[in-house]
Protein backbone atom coordinates (compact mmCIF):
# COMPACT_ATOMS: atom_id res chain seq x y z
CA UNK A 1 0.00 0.00 0.00
CA UNK A 2 2.68 2.44 1.04
CA UNK A 3 4.53 1.70 -2.13
CA UNK A 4 1.47 2.71 -4.13
CA UNK A 5 1.16 6.03 -2.29
CA UNK A 6 4.87 6.54 -2.70
CA UNK A 7 4.57 6.01 -6.45
CA UNK A 8 1.63 8.42 -6.56
CA UNK A 9 3.45 11.15 -4.71
CA UNK A 10 6.63 10.81 -6.72
CA UNK A 11 4.65 10.96 -9.97
CA UNK A 12 2.92 14.15 -8.84
CA UNK A 13 6.07 15.81 -7.60
CA UNK A 14 7.92 15.09 -10.84
CA UNK A 15 4.90 16.16 -12.89
CA UNK A 16 4.17 19.33 -10.93
CA UNK A 17 6.83 21.57 -12.51
CA UNK A 18 5.94 20.19 -15.93
CA UNK A 19 2.25 20.82 -15.27
CA UNK A 20 3.01 24.37 -14.17
CA UNK A 21 5.12 24.93 -17.24
CA UNK A 22 2.41 23.66 -19.57
CA UNK A 23 -0.21 25.79 -17.78
CA UNK A 24 2.07 28.82 -18.10
CA UNK A 25 2.67 28.26 -21.81
CA UNK A 26 -1.07 27.78 -22.40
CA UNK A 27 -1.91 31.02 -20.61
CA UNK A 28 0.68 32.91 -22.66
CA UNK A 29 -0.61 31.34 -25.86
CA UNK A 30 -4.19 32.32 -25.12
CA UNK A 31 -3.04 35.79 -24.16
CA UNK A 32 -1.12 36.13 -27.46
CA UNK A 33 -4.15 34.97 -29.43
CA UNK A 34 -6.31 37.45 -27.53
CA UNK A 35 -3.90 40.31 -28.30
CA UNK A 36 -3.85 39.37 -31.99
CA UNK A 37 -7.65 39.23 -31.94
CA UNK A 38 -7.92 42.67 -30.29
CA UNK A 39 -5.22 44.18 -32.54
CA UNK A 40 -6.80 46.37 -35.18
CA UNK A 41 -10.05 46.82 -33.29
CA UNK A 42 -10.72 50.54 -32.73
CA UNK A 43 -10.67 51.85 -29.17
CA UNK A 44 -13.81 53.12 -27.49
CA UNK A 45 -14.73 56.80 -27.61
CA UNK A 46 -12.23 59.16 -26.05
CA UNK A 47 -12.46 62.82 -25.12
CA UNK A 48 -9.84 65.10 -26.68
CA UNK A 49 -8.91 66.10 -23.14
CA UNK A 50 -7.58 62.59 -22.55
CA UNK A 51 -4.23 62.68 -24.39
CA UNK A 52 -2.21 59.59 -25.21
CA UNK A 53 1.54 59.25 -24.64
CA UNK A 54 3.08 58.75 -28.05
CA UNK A 55 6.28 57.15 -29.26
CA UNK A 56 7.49 58.40 -32.63
CA UNK A 57 10.19 56.36 -34.37
CA UNK A 58 12.43 58.32 -36.71
CA UNK A 59 14.67 57.04 -39.51
CA UNK A 60 17.35 58.51 -41.74
CA UNK A 61 16.54 60.51 -44.83
CA UNK A 62 13.07 60.26 -46.27
CA UNK A 63 11.61 58.51 -43.22
CA UNK A 64 11.88 61.52 -40.93
CA UNK A 65 10.65 63.88 -43.65
CA UNK A 66 7.52 61.77 -44.11
CA UNK A 67 6.98 61.48 -40.36
CA UNK A 68 7.22 65.25 -39.96
CA UNK A 69 4.56 65.66 -42.65
CA UNK A 70 2.28 63.45 -40.60
CA UNK A 71 3.09 65.16 -37.30
CA UNK A 72 2.16 68.53 -38.79
CA UNK A 73 -1.45 67.42 -39.18
CA UNK A 74 -1.81 65.59 -35.87
CA UNK A 75 -3.38 67.51 -33.00
CA UNK A 76 -0.51 67.85 -30.57
CA UNK A 77 -2.70 68.18 -27.50
CA UNK A 78 -4.14 64.73 -28.18
CA UNK A 79 -0.75 63.08 -28.64
CA UNK A 80 1.25 64.10 -25.62
CA UNK A 81 3.73 63.58 -24.07
CA UNK A 82 5.73 62.76 -27.21
CA UNK A 83 8.82 60.60 -27.19
CA UNK A 84 11.09 60.63 -30.24
CA UNK A 85 13.53 57.79 -30.83
CA UNK A 86 16.15 57.83 -33.57
CA UNK A 87 19.07 55.52 -34.33
CA UNK A 88 22.32 56.36 -32.54
CA UNK A 89 24.06 57.09 -35.86
CA UNK A 90 21.32 59.45 -37.03
CA UNK A 91 21.84 63.02 -35.83
CA UNK A 92 19.84 64.89 -38.41
CA UNK A 93 16.47 63.35 -37.55
CA UNK A 94 16.43 64.49 -33.92
CA UNK A 95 17.59 67.94 -34.98
CA UNK A 96 14.71 68.24 -37.40
CA UNK A 97 12.06 67.27 -34.87
CA UNK A 98 13.58 69.51 -32.20
CA UNK A 99 13.03 72.39 -34.64
CA UNK A 100 9.44 71.24 -35.10
CA UNK A 101 8.81 70.99 -31.35
CA UNK A 102 10.46 74.35 -30.65
CA UNK A 103 8.28 76.03 -33.26
CA UNK A 104 5.26 74.37 -31.68
CA UNK A 105 6.22 75.56 -28.21
CA UNK A 106 6.80 79.10 -29.51
CA UNK A 107 3.47 79.29 -31.30
CA UNK A 108 1.38 77.80 -28.53
CA UNK A 109 3.13 79.79 -25.81
CA UNK A 110 3.53 76.69 -23.67
CA UNK A 111 6.57 76.85 -21.44
CA UNK A 112 8.85 73.91 -21.96
CA UNK A 113 8.24 71.18 -24.47
CA UNK A 114 6.17 68.09 -23.82
CA UNK A 115 8.62 66.06 -25.88
CA UNK A 116 11.67 63.94 -25.16
CA UNK A 117 14.37 62.91 -27.59
CA UNK A 118 16.26 59.64 -27.35
CA UNK A 119 18.67 57.54 -29.36
CA UNK A 120 18.76 53.79 -29.70
CA UNK A 121 21.46 51.37 -30.83
CA UNK A 122 20.73 50.10 -34.32
CA UNK A 123 19.94 46.43 -34.91
CA UNK A 124 21.95 46.54 -38.11
CA UNK A 125 23.87 49.22 -40.00
CA UNK A 126 23.46 49.41 -43.77
CA UNK A 127 25.80 46.84 -45.31
CA UNK A 128 26.63 45.13 -42.02
CA UNK A 129 27.16 41.37 -42.26
CA UNK A 130 24.19 39.30 -41.16
CA UNK A 131 26.38 37.25 -38.81
CA UNK A 132 27.43 40.19 -36.63
CA UNK A 133 23.89 41.55 -37.00
CA UNK A 134 22.62 38.78 -34.70
CA UNK A 135 24.63 40.18 -31.77
CA UNK A 136 23.89 43.83 -32.52
CA UNK A 137 20.18 43.01 -32.82
CA UNK A 138 20.23 41.45 -29.34
CA UNK A 139 21.98 44.52 -27.92
CA UNK A 140 19.50 46.83 -29.59
CA UNK A 141 16.59 44.76 -28.27
CA UNK A 142 17.91 45.07 -24.73
CA UNK A 143 18.29 48.82 -25.22
CA UNK A 144 14.83 49.04 -26.74
CA UNK A 145 13.36 47.18 -23.75
CA UNK A 146 15.05 49.61 -21.38
CA UNK A 147 13.65 52.63 -23.24
CA UNK A 148 10.18 51.13 -23.60
CA UNK A 149 9.94 50.33 -19.90
CA UNK A 150 10.64 54.00 -19.22
CA UNK A 151 8.20 55.31 -21.83
CA UNK A 152 5.36 52.74 -21.90
CA UNK A 153 3.64 54.57 -24.76
CA UNK A 154 -0.06 54.31 -25.54
CA UNK A 155 0.49 55.12 -29.22
CA UNK A 156 3.38 54.10 -31.48
CA UNK A 157 3.96 55.85 -34.82
CA UNK A 158 6.51 54.42 -37.20
CA UNK A 159 7.19 54.41 -40.91
CA UNK A 160 9.82 51.92 -41.82
CA UNK A 161 13.34 52.10 -40.47
CA UNK A 162 14.71 48.91 -38.92
CA UNK A 163 14.84 50.68 -35.54
CA UNK A 164 11.07 50.33 -35.27
CA UNK A 165 11.06 46.52 -35.21
CA UNK A 166 12.49 45.93 -31.71
CA UNK A 167 10.28 48.74 -30.37
CA UNK A 168 7.10 47.37 -31.96
CA UNK A 169 7.86 43.80 -30.88
CA UNK A 170 8.32 45.01 -27.31
CA UNK A 171 5.09 47.03 -27.51
CA UNK A 172 3.36 43.82 -28.57
CA UNK A 173 5.01 41.97 -25.68
CA UNK A 174 3.77 44.66 -23.27
CA UNK A 175 0.24 44.04 -24.58
CA UNK A 176 0.59 40.30 -24.00
CA UNK A 177 1.87 40.55 -20.43
CA UNK A 178 -0.41 43.45 -19.55
CA UNK A 179 2.25 46.10 -18.92
CA UNK A 180 0.65 48.59 -21.32
CA UNK A 181 -1.91 48.36 -24.10
CA UNK A 182 -0.76 50.42 -27.10
CA UNK A 183 -2.07 51.22 -30.57
CA UNK A 184 0.63 50.72 -33.19
CA UNK A 185 0.36 52.65 -36.46
CA UNK A 186 2.68 51.91 -39.38
CA UNK A 187 2.92 54.06 -42.52
CA UNK A 188 4.89 52.35 -45.30
CA UNK A 189 7.32 54.69 -47.01
CA UNK A 190 6.36 56.53 -50.19
CA UNK A 191 9.35 54.89 -51.85
CA UNK A 192 7.60 51.51 -51.54
CA UNK A 193 5.33 51.24 -54.56
CA UNK A 194 5.13 47.54 -55.41
CA UNK A 195 6.88 45.76 -52.54
CA UNK A 196 6.80 46.27 -48.79
CA UNK A 197 9.96 46.95 -46.83
CA UNK A 198 11.21 44.22 -44.48
CA UNK A 199 9.88 46.15 -41.46
CA UNK A 200 6.53 46.56 -43.16
CA UNK A 201 6.34 42.91 -44.10
CA UNK A 202 7.07 41.78 -40.54
CA UNK A 203 4.58 44.13 -38.91
CA UNK A 204 1.89 43.25 -41.45
CA UNK A 205 2.32 39.47 -41.49
CA UNK A 206 2.76 39.12 -37.74
CA UNK A 207 -0.28 41.36 -37.21
CA UNK A 208 1.64 43.55 -34.81
CA UNK A 209 0.46 46.86 -36.31
CA UNK A 210 -3.06 47.91 -35.37
CA UNK A 211 -3.37 49.94 -38.56
CA UNK A 212 -1.11 49.59 -41.58
CA UNK A 213 -1.04 52.42 -44.13
CA UNK A 214 0.32 52.31 -47.70
CA UNK A 215 0.79 55.24 -50.07
CA UNK A 216 0.31 53.47 -53.41
CA UNK A 217 -2.72 51.50 -54.64
CA UNK A 218 -0.59 48.61 -55.91
CA UNK A 219 0.35 47.74 -52.32
CA UNK A 220 -3.23 47.91 -51.10
CA UNK A 221 -4.20 45.36 -53.75
CA UNK A 222 -1.41 43.06 -52.63
CA UNK A 223 -2.00 43.54 -48.91
CA UNK A 224 -5.74 43.90 -48.41
CA UNK A 225 -5.61 44.59 -44.68
CA UNK A 226 -3.67 47.78 -45.41
CA UNK A 227 -5.31 51.19 -45.77
CA UNK A 228 -4.47 53.12 -48.95
CA UNK A 229 -4.04 56.77 -47.97
CA UNK A 230 -2.36 58.31 -51.04
CA UNK A 231 0.99 60.09 -51.03
CA UNK A 232 2.06 61.94 -47.90
CA UNK A 233 4.78 63.94 -49.67
CA UNK B 1 17.08 79.00 -76.85
CA UNK B 2 17.06 81.93 -74.45
CA UNK B 3 19.48 84.27 -76.19
CA UNK B 4 19.16 87.86 -75.11
CA UNK B 5 19.32 90.65 -77.68
CA UNK B 6 23.05 91.17 -77.37
CA UNK B 7 23.61 87.53 -78.35
CA UNK B 8 24.72 86.41 -74.90
CA UNK B 9 23.13 83.14 -73.81
CA UNK B 10 20.88 83.39 -70.76
CA UNK B 11 22.24 81.46 -67.79
CA UNK B 12 20.58 78.05 -67.60
CA UNK B 13 21.91 75.84 -64.83
CA UNK B 14 21.79 72.07 -64.66
CA UNK B 15 22.00 71.00 -61.02
CA UNK B 16 23.10 67.44 -60.29
CA UNK B 17 22.56 66.01 -56.79
CA UNK B 18 23.37 62.66 -55.18
CA UNK B 19 22.09 63.58 -51.72
CA UNK B 20 24.05 62.03 -48.86
CA UNK B 21 25.05 59.02 -50.96
CA UNK B 22 28.06 58.02 -53.04
CA UNK B 23 27.09 57.81 -56.69
CA UNK B 24 30.31 58.05 -58.69
CA UNK B 25 28.69 56.48 -61.77
CA UNK B 26 26.35 59.44 -62.12
CA UNK B 27 29.00 62.08 -61.47
CA UNK B 28 31.32 60.41 -63.99
CA UNK B 29 28.74 60.20 -66.74
CA UNK B 30 27.55 63.77 -66.19
CA UNK B 31 31.19 64.88 -66.40
CA UNK B 32 31.67 63.00 -69.69
CA UNK B 33 32.13 65.00 -72.88
CA UNK B 34 29.15 63.34 -74.55
CA UNK B 35 26.72 64.44 -71.86
CA UNK B 36 28.23 67.91 -71.49
CA UNK B 37 27.98 68.42 -75.26
CA UNK B 38 24.39 67.24 -75.25
CA UNK B 39 23.50 69.64 -72.41
CA UNK B 40 25.15 72.50 -74.31
CA UNK B 41 23.26 71.53 -77.43
CA UNK B 42 20.00 71.73 -75.48
CA UNK B 43 20.81 75.25 -74.36
CA UNK B 44 22.24 74.83 -70.88
CA UNK B 45 25.17 77.01 -69.88
CA UNK B 46 26.20 75.86 -66.42
CA UNK B 47 26.60 72.49 -64.73
CA UNK B 48 26.72 72.37 -60.93
CA UNK B 49 27.36 69.00 -59.32
CA UNK B 50 26.68 68.14 -55.68
CA UNK B 51 28.79 65.00 -55.39
CA UNK B 52 28.13 63.86 -51.81
CA UNK B 53 30.37 61.09 -50.49
CA UNK B 54 31.71 60.19 -53.93
CA UNK B 55 35.41 59.91 -54.69
CA UNK B 56 35.38 60.85 -58.39
CA UNK B 57 36.21 64.53 -58.86
CA UNK B 58 34.76 66.25 -61.94
CA UNK B 59 36.87 68.70 -63.90
CA UNK B 60 35.97 72.31 -63.25
CA UNK B 61 35.58 74.64 -66.20
CA UNK B 62 34.84 78.34 -66.50
CA UNK B 63 33.07 77.89 -69.81
CA UNK B 64 34.79 80.93 -71.27
CA UNK B 65 35.32 79.11 -74.53
CA UNK B 66 31.56 78.71 -74.95
CA UNK B 67 31.50 75.23 -73.53
CA UNK B 68 29.53 74.25 -70.43
CA UNK B 69 30.77 75.89 -67.22
CA UNK B 70 31.30 73.14 -64.64
CA UNK B 71 31.59 73.40 -60.86
CA UNK B 72 31.05 71.01 -57.96
CA UNK B 73 30.81 70.72 -54.19
CA UNK B 74 30.30 67.84 -51.75
CA UNK B 75 27.52 68.84 -49.36
CA UNK B 76 25.45 71.81 -48.40
CA UNK B 77 23.08 72.22 -45.46
CA UNK B 78 20.25 72.95 -47.84
CA UNK B 79 20.15 72.44 -51.58
CA UNK B 80 16.85 74.32 -51.86
CA UNK B 81 18.53 77.45 -53.26
CA UNK B 82 20.45 75.43 -55.85
CA UNK B 83 17.25 73.67 -56.86
CA UNK B 84 15.43 76.97 -57.16
CA UNK B 85 18.01 78.51 -59.48
CA UNK B 86 18.25 75.43 -61.71
CA UNK B 87 16.59 75.01 -65.08
CA UNK B 88 17.05 71.24 -64.99
CA UNK B 89 17.74 68.90 -62.09
CA UNK B 90 19.43 65.52 -62.44
CA UNK B 91 19.11 63.60 -59.20
CA UNK B 92 19.74 60.23 -57.59
CA UNK B 93 16.58 58.30 -56.78
CA UNK B 94 16.26 59.28 -53.12
CA UNK B 95 12.70 60.21 -52.22
CA UNK B 96 13.79 63.35 -50.36
CA UNK B 97 15.59 64.81 -53.40
CA UNK B 98 12.81 63.77 -55.75
CA UNK B 99 9.96 65.36 -53.81
CA UNK B 100 11.89 68.49 -52.88
CA UNK B 101 12.52 69.05 -56.61
CA UNK B 102 8.98 68.20 -57.74
CA UNK B 103 7.48 70.53 -55.14
CA UNK B 104 9.53 73.39 -56.60
CA UNK B 105 8.13 72.56 -60.03
CA UNK B 106 11.54 71.94 -61.59
CA UNK B 107 12.07 69.54 -64.53
CA UNK B 108 13.73 66.44 -63.18
CA UNK B 109 15.68 63.47 -64.52
CA UNK B 110 16.10 60.77 -61.89
CA UNK B 111 19.08 58.46 -62.36
CA UNK B 112 18.86 55.08 -60.69
CA UNK B 113 21.98 53.74 -58.96
CA UNK B 114 22.37 50.16 -60.14
CA UNK B 115 25.10 49.45 -57.59
CA UNK B 116 22.67 49.64 -54.69
CA UNK B 117 21.55 46.31 -53.30
CA UNK B 118 17.81 45.72 -53.24
CA UNK B 119 17.10 48.69 -55.44
CA UNK B 120 13.71 49.67 -54.09
CA UNK B 121 14.44 53.28 -54.98
CA UNK B 122 13.89 52.53 -58.66
CA UNK B 123 10.23 51.63 -57.95
CA UNK B 124 9.45 55.20 -56.96
CA UNK B 125 11.35 56.74 -59.88
CA UNK B 126 9.68 54.41 -62.39
CA UNK B 127 6.20 55.00 -60.98
CA UNK B 128 6.59 58.79 -61.10
CA UNK B 129 8.06 58.52 -64.63
CA UNK B 130 5.04 56.47 -65.69
CA UNK B 131 2.83 59.22 -64.32
CA UNK B 132 4.90 61.68 -66.37
CA UNK B 133 6.16 63.74 -63.44
CA UNK B 134 9.83 63.19 -64.33
CA UNK B 135 12.20 61.30 -66.60
CA UNK B 136 13.91 58.17 -65.33
CA UNK B 137 17.28 56.93 -66.57
CA UNK B 138 20.32 54.80 -65.78
CA UNK B 139 23.85 56.22 -65.94
CA UNK B 140 24.37 54.58 -69.37
CA UNK B 141 21.10 55.90 -70.78
CA UNK B 142 21.36 59.45 -69.43
CA UNK B 143 22.71 60.81 -72.70
CA UNK B 144 19.77 59.52 -74.75
CA UNK B 145 17.33 60.77 -72.14
CA UNK B 146 18.74 64.28 -72.30
CA UNK B 147 18.77 64.20 -76.10
CA UNK B 148 15.18 63.03 -76.37
CA UNK B 149 13.50 64.79 -73.45
CA UNK B 150 10.53 67.10 -73.94
CA UNK B 151 10.26 68.99 -70.67
CA UNK B 152 6.97 70.62 -71.67
CA UNK B 153 5.36 67.20 -71.67
CA UNK B 154 6.05 66.68 -67.96
CA UNK B 155 3.03 66.98 -65.69
CA UNK B 156 3.21 69.08 -62.52
CA UNK B 157 3.18 67.15 -59.24
CA UNK B 158 0.56 68.13 -56.67
CA UNK B 159 1.94 67.88 -53.12
CA UNK B 160 0.69 65.02 -51.00
CA UNK B 161 -1.57 65.22 -48.00
CA UNK B 162 -1.19 63.52 -44.65
CA UNK B 163 -4.69 64.37 -43.38
CA UNK B 164 -6.29 61.05 -44.47
CA UNK B 165 -3.82 59.22 -42.22
CA UNK B 166 -4.40 61.61 -39.32
CA UNK B 167 -8.18 61.17 -39.67
CA UNK B 168 -7.92 57.38 -39.60
CA UNK B 169 -5.59 57.42 -36.59
CA UNK B 170 -7.89 59.76 -34.65
CA UNK B 171 -10.93 57.66 -35.52
CA UNK B 172 -9.22 54.46 -34.40
CA UNK B 173 -8.24 55.99 -31.06
CA UNK B 174 -11.79 57.13 -30.43
CA UNK B 175 -11.15 60.86 -30.69
CA UNK B 176 -14.06 62.93 -32.01
CA UNK B 177 -13.91 64.16 -35.61
CA UNK B 178 -12.88 67.78 -36.03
Amino acid sequence: MEKNYGCCFSNLSSNFPITCFIAFITIILFRVLYVIYRTGKPLSKRAPQQPLSTLIVLGSGGHTAEMINLLLVLQKDRFTPRFYIAAASDNMSLQKVRVLENALADSSGVKGISAEFMQIYRSREVGQSYVTSVWTTLVSMAHALWLMIKIRPQVVLCNGPGTCIPLCVIAFFFKVVGIRWSSIFYVESIARVKRLSLSGLLLYKLRIADQFFVQWPQLQRKYPRAYYVGCLM
Amino acid sequence: MGEAEDGVKRKRVVFVTVGTTCFDALVKVVDSQKVKDELSRRGYTHLLIQMGRGSYLPSKSTGEDGSLAVDYFTFSSSIADHLRSASLVISHAGSGSIFETLKLGKPLIVVVNEDLMDNHQSELAEELAERKHLYCAHPQTLNQTIAGMDLKSLLPYSPGDATPVAKLINKFLGFPED
